[in-house]
């Protein structure tokens, strides 16, 4: 979709050049994050690929057609675009910023009117906010804005310029994880530029680490980058906790979780200790048809004769199939028992996750 | 003997006409001062704000002109352009200049980058880069600057009653002369110039509040 080939810049007056001999291919849906320290030329490359820098040499295509050879204002139109700073125009109101392009592009009135209500819908930005203006905005909703803004036509390329660096970190996780599941319906081409590796792990489907000069030390997906680092810059790059980054790639769903001891109600109370024991805990589930009703220890089953007698007690907590590895770790290093209990919901029990299960997938 | 009053209403009263007409007059010789004034300085301050070595010399000479003594200038200007309205606006205009060029190039100066980058980067034309993204935002500055000038103005046409010109100053020097009643001429010239520079500003205010929406929502927030 973005092919980049050959591609250098040398900035009037610089020694060196910013960008050398610089060649990426980027697919079609696919979101590439081009990390590294500052000087690795990642924004001079996202700005060469709208032109708002000229290459001093090589080629550009976006879409099969080298954008070298269009207008400029007209490639940019097609282009999403988002910086750090947002940008948005103080004086037009939240739905005139989002209204820019489709305006530009010659829109109808009703048409501009629906999508700017589909976008701030999609934005979560309430339709009260659309009459304000950017300064009577929270950052996290001017954030939201200049992102809608950039889907304004729907283009089918996007460059992102550390588009989430301006909020505070909380806000700054949310946002990421909305615009990640946003992504995941609409899957533009993206070029996303981020300093930050743990922000690249998150949202990218491949990153590219460049080095000074914009060389790219490493191009994969960030599973594999954290699995096998191409050379000592990109593991020194990636930093410490490369296991750990990797287990917050990975979904409780896509491993196999273990039964664990399991009992129902009916049970005699000889069948909760035989499960005990066959597992080494001190506790056993209880499950009926399939529903989590909690857990059972060796003292509450004293003088009992099924397990439905003694009171079943609440987790007090639980994963489920959707959460990370990573979470799971910590639910297993929180937990008085050293498991993580996996259910849906709380409700439906599908298994559990202990420290041992969680290592073999960092090993694998 | 009666003692003869500060202010002759009674002259004021007979005289209305003549005094609306050099009101008029007034208004006239500022508005198409300001007007011509800003048409000049605008693409001025535009070259001047996209080629930064421009900016030194073109304040320059706006300033040089600046400091030309107004009585002086239309001394000067009389052989060449006559008891004209033409010598009235070419002193009035050279001393806009330099307040509304200075304003307008702090205005546009003062657009933020990252506007100004976002909209570059969604595909507005040079042109729209200006008149839609650079203008609005340095409005403020402009209409301060177009104040300004227009307040001075105000004050420097009762100058141009020397070349036989100058609107409400026409009455200073009538009064000077003994023509009309002095006191009650230098009075009203006076408090009629200054209710015009006030008026005016309030005007321009008004409009700016009106153009300008963001500013004051977001003063609020």
């Amino acid at each position: 979709m973005i092919s980049l080939r050959g591609v250098s810049k040398r900035f009037p007056g610089a020694a060196v050049p910013a960008v050398r001999d610089f060649t990426l291919e980027i697919r079609e849906g696919e979101l590439v994050a081009l990390v590294g320290p500052s000087g690795s030329g990642k924004t001079t490359i996202l700005r060469m690929i709208n032109r708002l820098i000229e290459p001093t040499s090589g080629n550009i295509e976006v879409a099969g057609s080298d954008i070298l050879r269009q207008d400029p204002v007209k490639l940019r139109r097609g282009i999403g675009y988002v910086i750090q700073s947002i940008g948005l125009m103080p004086h037009r109101t939240v739905a005139q910023n989002i209204a820019t392009v489709p305006e530009l592009a010659g829109w109808e009135g009703d048409r501009i009117a629906g999508r700017v209500r589909e976008l701030a819908a999609l934005f979560r930005l309430d339709e009260e906010l659309l009459d304000r203006y950017p300064a009577e905005l929270s950052g996290g909703q001017r954030q939201r804005v200049g992102v809608a803004r950039a889907l304004a036509v729907d283009p089918p390329v996007m460059l992102m310029d550390e588009p989430f660096a301006a909020v505070d970190p909380i806000v700054r996780a949310r946002l990421q994880d909305e615009f990640h599941d946003i992504q995941r319906r609409l899957r533009k081409t993206i070029v996303f530029v981020t300093h930050a590796i743990d922000e690249a792990i998150k949202m990218a489907d491949r990153i590219a680490i460049l080095n000074v000069g914009a060389v790219v030390e490493h191009y994969a997906p960030p599973e594999e980058i954290l699995r096998a680092p191409a050379n000592d810059f990109v593991e020194r790059f990636v930093g410490p906790e490369r296991g750990l980054k990797r287990l917050a790639l990975v979904r409780v769903s896509d491993i196999q979780v273990e039964p664990g001891p399991v009992v129902s109600p009916d049970d005699p109370v000889e069948e909760a200790r035989r499960a005990m024991e066959k597992f080494g805990f001190d506790w056993v589930s209880v499950i009926e048809d399939g529903e989590l009703l909690g857990w059972v220890g060796e003292e509450g089953l004293r003088g009992k004769t099924t397990v439905g007698e003694a009171t079943a007690r609440r987790f007090s907590a639980y994963v489920t199939a959707n959460d990370s590895l990573r979470q799971a770790l910590d639910s297993i290093v929180t937990s008085r028992t050293n498991v993580a209990v996996v259910a849906e919901h709380g409700q439906r029990y599908l298994g559990i996750l202990t420290l041992e299960r969680i290592s073999r997938e960092i090993v694998a | 003997m009666t003692e003869r009053p500060a202010i002759d209403w009674g002259w004021i009263g007979e005289n209305l006409d003549l005094i609306g007409e050099r009101l008029g007059e007034h208004v006239w010789l500022t508005v198409l001062a300001v007007v011509i004034g800003l048409a000049i300085a605008f693409p001025v301050a535009v070259q001047a704000y996209r080629h930064p070595r421009l900016y030194g010399p073109v304040t320059g000479v706006a300033g040089v002109i600046y400091t030309i003594p107004s009585l002086a200038l239309f001394a000067l200007l009389l052989p060449f352009t006559g008891l004209s309205t033409l010598t009235a606006e070419i002193g009035l205009v050279g001393y806009t200049l330099l307040i509304l060029i200075r304003n307008i190039v702090t205005g546009l100066r003062g657009v933020p980058e990252d506007a100004r980058d976002a909209a570059r980067g969604m595909g507005y034309s040079d042109r729209q880069l200006l008149w839609k993204v650079d203008v609005p935002l340095a409005l403020p500055a402009v209409m301060a600057g177009l104040r300004i000038a227009t307040v001075s103005t105000i004050g420097l046409v009762t100058v141009t009653a020397l070349i036989g010109k100058g609107g409400v100053g026409f009455l200073f020097l009538a009064g000077f002369r003994n023509l009309y009643p002095r006191a009650t001429a230098i009075v009203l010239g006076l408090v009629l110039s200054m209710g015009l520079a006030i008026a005016a500003d309030g005007l321009l205010l008004g409009a700016q509040r009106v153009l300008m929406p963001w500013t004051r929502r977001a003063a609020r927030t």
